[in-house]
Order: structure tokens, then C-alpha cells, then sequence
């Protein structure tokens, strides 16, 4: 009776020495832990940005504008199949997120049709006579989001970490968001600066025999703004061609580099992109031809040759920074479409470790507290308790160690918090062995009832914070996960704490006494 | 000698007979917490309202929080507010926010940093949320304290009956509103880390009331013939040493977070103070003596007079 089951005693070792394991890294210096064979874990518990210092952004990516501009690709490419085809359209545009058009001549509507089933199949297609109207199915667009969500991903990491060695995490969030956190960043400046520029280059033609002050602008072409301005403030305006020759998604690689002294970006077409340039200038020579970031001539530079070496270079009156970050994004890749930022915390380092500090003071005053308490209201049977306390925090930082769950410092104040609430569960055990030891029970029977009569109440009350717990977890965000996970694990493991372990030590105490003596706290 | 022997195994107070006084502290407490979140509000963060804070180290030491004020104020981003935080150098920026959507919010901060460029040492902390974000977070946080609220009644309910999990859920809002009006008086800003000490009072104050009413539930089969009253007082009196006990300890553990853990952490573990001492009152005070209100026995036993059952608050 005054012994626990064996397989409650082997499963309270185990769980004891694998805690101890996994937590022991925590508190040795890197050196030390370098000098352990490859089986021991290495892993640190890892911190949270609100600790260790870093920026945190949530971003939306802008669907909407996306849709627009592939309506906007759908149109042009429209324009070419149709005039391949000789078939004369009227009122080819983007009306009402969907592209509308008519047909000159009566009669070749079936025809049309045919084309657009053959080469679009993601479209779905409505028509009235020679009226047509295109839009894209669901079914793709569900598809191209999960696309782009998956595109940006990498698109961003390799923007935020080219070589990869930064502890970036990026990741998507519900239907349009991309969650990223980057450690040792309290700038966000810089890190805007990265990732508010979609950086799409295009190489099109310009429309020169079109004034962009006078002229309609025709269809398959766009007025854009370029870098010079006008007396007026305004930016000259150019009409380019909706058509692309080579699009950024052609380079290969780009650097930034000077030229006569101005920063410029060079860079290098692959096999595709440099034929198609070389065809394209070859058959347009003495026409000018515009370099096209984000809906922006940068320049127009006139063709006077074929230019088929598969190099070429920007220069756009960039400063050094312009240049390198340029290049940069031409590397990386462009985003699929604009993201927004519609949260932002960033920690510095300062903060960060200052909040380590109170969070370590806190804990440690709150738990020598609780303990000295334990120890002067039980005595021994407190002393015992204060055991289990002090195993319980061992085993909430092996679990959080071995899981590799974010602690932030709200997750510190749960870990504090359990210590007091841990507690609990042995007063309320010894409570009910002091009531039992008054009945007039004998020892053995006084701490066996105590802890049967007191497990359902252990477990009800702890349920209840649990119920919070769980909830806060799946409503709240950021640091206050951390919270929801220290309170849940320690809650879960003062359980196990108070049932087994309290229980173990006072019944192997209890058997080393000799008949009749009685209980330190009767 | 351990103090545990100075504390009697079953004190004998009577809780029962103070229910007046009882139901008039709890009416205090509810329409107090009630009017002062109504008329004075709670003091929102950056997570429920949008816009931007900034923490920031200034170089000179005290911060000239008068000059500060004159400069964030002249740039057109509304009603900037400054103030202290801990330390004489650490001024806590609040800027509301900003009409016109997401970007606005961004380039409301970029303007901020621009106006302290080399006043600041340090940019300890920037939060920037967004009208979207914010709006979200306000519905996630009134959507998860009405669920875990929930939650925790049903559980009672499954664990003891409906009765019993009515008291437990309006002993619960009471602590909670209690807390609330709390976070009203005080002017604490309210944001998310003192949601979470909302909802960590809601999962842990009703503790108590669980242990209460264990032990209410065993009386009540112990004593076939006592009062209910008396069966009550029983209850209480047998779990007052360990709830009391309990209660220091877990108070113990968070005015070490409350002293020592820094700024951020002060408002939540304020907040969870107050509300395990509310929480462990109207485990007492709230919750057992509204089981009176119902009828606790299935049948009245045999031999003792009917209970003339009275309203208790």
C-alpha cells in the first residue's frame, strides 16, 4: 500500500531523466555542449523576437491587383491572336474585372470561340453574338493563389537572406498572408525597403508616333510615367506597348557595376530571352525601346544595332545603393504581386534583453518565494512539494526545449505563473491527508485517501485553466501563444507532478517511519 | 514546527449568514465595473485600435518629454500622445490611427522616425497595426472570453450539474467584469498580453469555485438532513485553508512578475492579481451562496423541515 505500481515508478523515471536531458542544454555554454557526442541535444529553448531582439511583419498580398494586371496580359495577348487571325475587334479592354470585347464583321463568332477554348483554357467564356466577355475560372484562380502565395515565399527569402544564414522564418497565413520574422532586424526600414517593390522588369516597345499629350492612347498599350519631369512637377508620360519582349524572369544573373563612373545593373539574358531580345532589335532598329520597373520607364535607351551578346545593362541615374538593390531584386526574382503591410513589431535588442533579465528575476524571486512558503507552512511534506516544483520547471523547459516552441516573455510569465499554481494541487492533497489524519485514519490510509479523494478535484480545477488556455492559444497572436503554451504545459505537468511524483516521495517517507508516528502536518 | 498546525483543519465562519452584505458587494462591483467601462472606457492598445507605438531610448537623459510632444504633435498625425516608461530616458509613443488604410499607418511611422532622427538612442519597440488587423484582433479577443466563459460553464455543467454550472459562470463574470473595471480605473493600457490576463482569470479564479463545489457535492451526501445552509458553510470552511493557502502561493509567484518583470508585463500580471483576490471572494460570495437558489436536494428527506430557500444575491 505504501508503494506506488512499478510502472508508475519506471514511467516517473523516465519522464524525470528525459526532462533533465533535454533541459540541460540551457544551461551550458556552447563550448561545452560542442564537446558532447552528437546523440546528447544540443538545441537551446528558442527565444521568441520579443526576446531575443527582431522584426516581425504581416503581410497581405494584393490579389486584387494581380487579377487586374493578368486581365490586363489576357487582353494583349488577345489583341495579338485575333490580328494574327485577321479578325477585326472594337472596344478590346478590362471592364469590370473581366476583358470585353466585340467583333467587327458578323459571322466569324464561332471561329473566335474556337481559338479562345484552343489556346485559353483556364477562361471561362460568355458570349452574345460578337460580343465577348472572358474572365478566368475559379478553379485557377484558386490555384494561381496558391501559386503566388508559394512564389512570394521564395521569392522573399531569397530578397531577405541570399545567402541563407539569417533564422528567417516566412510563412503563410489564412487565405492571402505571409507571416515574416527576422531576427536581429530593429530597423524595419530596411526590410520594407525589401519587400514593398514587386521589382516586375519588362522590356517593351515604345509607341513613339503616339503623343502621349494629344493622342487616344490605343489598344494594347498603356501610359506610363517615366523618370524625367516636367516643368509642371509631373512626370513625362510615354506610351509603351503592352507587349513584352523579355521580362525580367529571363535574367539569369545581374550585378551592380559602373559605367563612364554612374552605378548602373548589368546583367545576362538566358538562352530564350537573348534570342528573343536579338530577333526583337534586330527586326526594330532605330526604334526606341523602354526598360520597365513596376509600371515605371526607367529608360528608353533608341536601338542602333542587333543586340544579341545576351548582356545588357540598366542605367537609370541609380545612386550605388539604387544600383546593388536593384541587382539585387533582378536576382532574386520579382514578386508575384504587391504585398502590404498591415502589422508591424519590431523589438531592439535592448528591449529584448532587458526583458530576458526581468523575466529571469521575476521567475526566480516568484519560485524562491512560493518555495520558502511551501517549506515554512508544510515542513517536510512542504519541502517535498518544493521538489516537485522545482522538477515541474525542469520538465516545462525539456518539453519547450525538446519541441522547439517559441518562449517570449509573456510565455516566461506563464512558466511563473504555474510555479504559484502548481502548488495547488499538493495543498490540496495535503489539506485532505490533514483532515484524514483528524478522522482518525493511519497513516498509510490518511495520505492513500488523501490523494484518491483530491485527484478529481486536482483534475477539475485544472481543466477549467486549460479550457482558457486552449482558446487563448487559438485566438491570440504573437507572443501571447507563448503564454497559452507555458500555461497549458505547466498546468499539464504540475498534474503529473503532484499525482505521481508528491505522492511517490511522501509514501517512500511514510514506509521509512515507524509505526504510529505521526504526520509532520496532522 | 511547521505554521500548517497553527491553521485549524475546519474553521467554523459563517458565510451563509452574510449573504446581504454579500450581494451588495458583488452589485457594487458589477455596476461599479460596469459604469466605469461605459462612461471611462478602456484605455485600448495599439493591437485593438490600430495605428502605432513607438518605445523608444532618447539620447539626453531625462527625455525632454515637453519638447518631444511640441515636435510628434506639429506633424499632422493627430493626437500623439507620450509618456514615461520605467526608466527617465524610455518615452512610450502612442500615434492614433491614421485615416486612409494600411499604408497610411506605415508612412505615419516613417514620418515619426523621420521627426526623432538623432534624438534617439534606441528604438526599443515599434508596433504598427493596421485598421484590418486591429478590427480582428477586437473580434478574436470578444469571441474567445465569451467562449472560454462558455467553455468553463459547460465543463461544470458536464462535471456537476446545470445548476452548479449557472453559479460557476455567474461567479465567473463577476470576476471578469471585475477585472475589467479594473483595467477602466486604472487607465492600464488594455492589449492583448491583458486580454490574456482577462482569460487567465476567467480559467483560474474558477478553481476555487470547483474545489467549493466538490466538496459541497460530498457534504451534501454526507449530511442527508442538515440545512443547506449548513452543508454550505461545511463546504466552504473545509477548503478555506487550502484555497487561502493556494491563493498566496500563486499571489507570491506574480507579484514576483508584477515587481521585478519589467514594464510590459506589470499591466497583466496587475490585472491577474486583482483578479484571483476577486475570483477567491466570489467563490465564497457569489457562486456557492447562488446554489441556494436552486434546489440541491432531488427530495426533501424525511424528517427535516422543508428549507425555506432564500435569494441570496
Amino acid at each position: 500500500m505504501l508503494e506506488l505500481p512499478r510502472w508508475q515508478r519506471i514511467t516517473i523515471l523516465i519522464a524525470v531523466v528525459v526532462a533533465i536531458f533535454y533541459a540541460l542544454p540551457n544551461v551550458l555554454s556552447r563550448s561545452t555542449l560542442d564537446a558532447f557526442p552528437d546523440w546528447v541535444p544540443h538545441d537551446k529553448i528558442n527565444l521568441g523576437l520579443d526576446l531575443r531582439g527582431g522584426a516581425y511583419l504581416l503581410t497581405e498580398v494584393d490579389f486584387d491587383a494581380l487579377e487586374a494586371e493578368q486581365l490586363r496580359d489576357l487582353s494583349a495577348s488577345i489583341l495579338v491572336l485575333l490580328r494574327q487571325e485577321r479578325i477585326g475587334v472594337r472596344g478590346l479592354g478590362v471592364r469590370d474585372g473581366q476583358v470585353q470585347f466585340a467583333l467587327r464583321e458578323a459571322g466569324r463568332g464561332d471561329q473566335v470561340e474556337d481559338l479562345l477554348f484552343r489556346d485559353y483554357p483556364d477562361l471561362e467564356v460568355s458570349r452574345d453574338g460578337e460580343r465577348f466577355v472572358l474572365g478566368f475560372t475559379e478553379l485557377y484562380l484558386d490555384q494561381q493563389r496558391n501559386n503566388v502565395i508559394e512564389q512570394t515565399i521564395q521569392v522573399l527569402s531569397r530578397r531577405l537572406d541570399e545567402t541563407g544564414t539569417k533564422a528567417l522564418t516566412i510563412q503563410r497565413q489564412g487565405f492571402d498572408r505571409i507571416l515574416l520574422q527576422v531576427p536581429g532586424v530593429d530597423n524595419p526600414e530596411e526590410l520594407k525597403a525589401l519587400i514593398d517593390q514587386t521589382a516586375k522588369l519588362t522590356f517593351r516597345f515604345v509607341l513613339e508616333n503616339v503623343d502621349p499629350e494629344r493622342d487616344r492612347v490605343p489598344a494594347g498599350a498603356s501610359l506610363l510615367p517615366t523618370d524625367q519631369v516636367l516643368p509642371s512637377g509631373e512626370p513625362l508620360m510615354a506610351v509603351i506597348s503592352d507587349r513584352v519582349i523579355v521580362s525580367g524572369e529571363n535574367l539569369t544573373d545581374a550585378q551592380p557595376s559602373f559605367d563612364g563612373g554612374l552605378p548602373v545593373v548589368v546583367f545576362r539574358f538566358d538562352a530564350f530571352g537573348g534570342q528573343r531580345f536579338c530577333d526583337a532589335t534586330r527586326a526594330n532598329v532605330g526604334r526606341q525601346f523602354a526598360i520597365i520597373l513596376d509600371e515605371q520607364v526607367i529608360s528608353a535607351p533608341v536601338i542602333r544595332d542587333a543586340i544579341c551578346g545576351g548582356n545588357g545593362q540598366i542605367s537609370g541615374g541609380f545612386t550605388v545603393d539604387e544600383a546593388a538593390q536593384l541587382a539585387l531584386f533582378l536576382r532574386a526574382g520579382a514578386l508575384p504581386a504587391p504585398l502590404t503591410i498591415i502589422e508591424e513589431r519590431t523589438v531592439g535588442p535592448g528591449l529584448g534583453a532587458d526583458s530576458i533579465a526581468a523575466g529571469e528575476i521575476a521567475s526566480v524571486v516568484g519560485v524562491a518565494l512560493v518555495v520558502a512558503f511551501m517549506a515554512a507552512i508544510y515542513g517536510r511534506f512542504g519541502l517535498l512539494a518544493d521538489v516537485a516544483l522545482i522538477l515541474n520547471l525542469i520538465i516545462i523547459l525539456g518539453v519547450l526545449t525538446a519541441l522547439q516552441a517559441t518562449l517570449t516573455l509573456p510565455g516566461i510569465a506563464g512558466i511563473a505563473l504555474t510555479m504559484g499554481m502548481a502548488v495547488d494541487a499538493n495543498v490540496l492533497i495535503f489539506e485532505r491527508i490533514r483532515e484524514e489524519v483528524r478522522n482518525g485514519r493511519s497513516l498509510g490510509l490518511a495520505i492513500d485517501a488523501g490523494f484518491k479523494r483530491a485527484i478529481t478535484t486536482i483534475i477539475d480545477s485544472n481543466v477549467t485553466t486549460l479550457i482558457a488556455a486552449v482558446l487563448l492559444y487559438q485566438f491570440g497572436t504573437g507572443p501571447i501563444r507563448g503564454f497559452a503554451v507555458t500555461l497549458s504545459l505547466g498546468l499539464a505537468s504540475s498534474m503529473f507532478c503532484a499525482i505521481l511524483v508528491t505522492r511517490w516521495m511522501v509514501l517512500s517517507w511514510a514506509r521509512r517511519q515507524k509505526r504510529g508516528t505521526r504526520l509532520p502536518i496532522g | 514546527m511547521n505554521l500548517i498546525h497553527f491553521v485549524p483543519v475546519e474553521p467554523k465562519l459563517d458565510f451563509m449568514g452574510q449573504t446581504k452584505i454579500f450581494a451588495v458587494i458583488a452589485a457594487v462591483i458589477v455596476l461599479g465595473s460596469i459604469g466605469l467601462f461605459l462612461v471611462k472606457g478602456l484605455n485600448y492598445g495599439v493591437d485593438f485600435r490600430g495605428g502605432t507605438l513607438l518605445e523608444i531610448k532618447t539620447v539626453q537623459a531625462p527625455a525632454d518629454l515637453e519638447g518631444l510632444r511640441g515636435t510628434l504633435n506639429g506633424l499632422g498625425l493627430g493626437d500623439v500622445t507620450l509618456q514615461e516608461f520605467g526608466e527617465n530616458d524610455v518615452v512610450l509613443i502612442n500615434v492614433p490611427r491614421q485615416d486612409g488604410g494600411e499604408e497610411a499607418q506605415q508612412e505615419a511611422l516613417s514620418t515619426v522616425r523621420q521627426a526623432l532622427e538623432g534624438q534617439v538612442e534606441e528604438y526599443r519597440r515599434t508596433e504598427t497595426v493596421g485598421p484590418k488587423v486591429g478590427s480582428e484582433l477586437r473580434m478574436a479577443a470578444a469571441v474567445a472570453t465569451v467562449l472560454s466563459m462558455l467553455g468553463i460553464m459547460l465543463y461544470v455543467w458536464v462535471r456537476f450539474d446545470l445548476v452548479y454550472g449557472g453559479a460557476a459562470l455567474a461567479a465567473l463574470a463577476h470576476d471578469v467584469i471585475a477585472v475589467i473595471g479594473f483595467y477602466a480605473l486604472t487607465g492600464i493600457e488594455f492589449n492583448l498580453a491583458t486580454l490574456a490576463a482577462v482569460l487567465t482569470v476567467a480559467g483560474y479564479s474558477i478553481n476555487d469555485t470547483v474545489v467549493v463545489f466538490d466538496r459541497v457535492r460530498e457534504e451534501l451526501r454526507r449530511f442527508k438532513k442538515l440545512p443547506i445552509p449548513d452543508v454550505l458553510n461545511k463546504a466552504i470552511n473545509a477548503t478555506l485553508s487550502r484555497t487561502i493557502l493556494t491563493t498566496s502561493t500563486t499571489l507570491l509567484a506574480l507579484f514576483g512578475l508584477f515587481f521585478f518583470g519589467g514594464e510590459v508585463i506589470r499591466g497583466f500580471s496587475a490585472g491577474i492579481i486583482i483578479g484571483i483576490v476577486v475570483g477567491t471572494y466570489s467563490s465564497w460570495a457569489v457562486a456557492v451562496p447562488l446554489l441556494t437558489l436552486a434546489r440541491l436536494r432531488p427530495v426533501a428527506p424525511t424528517g427535516a423541515k422543508p428549507e425555506k430557500v432564500k435569494p441570496a444575491v
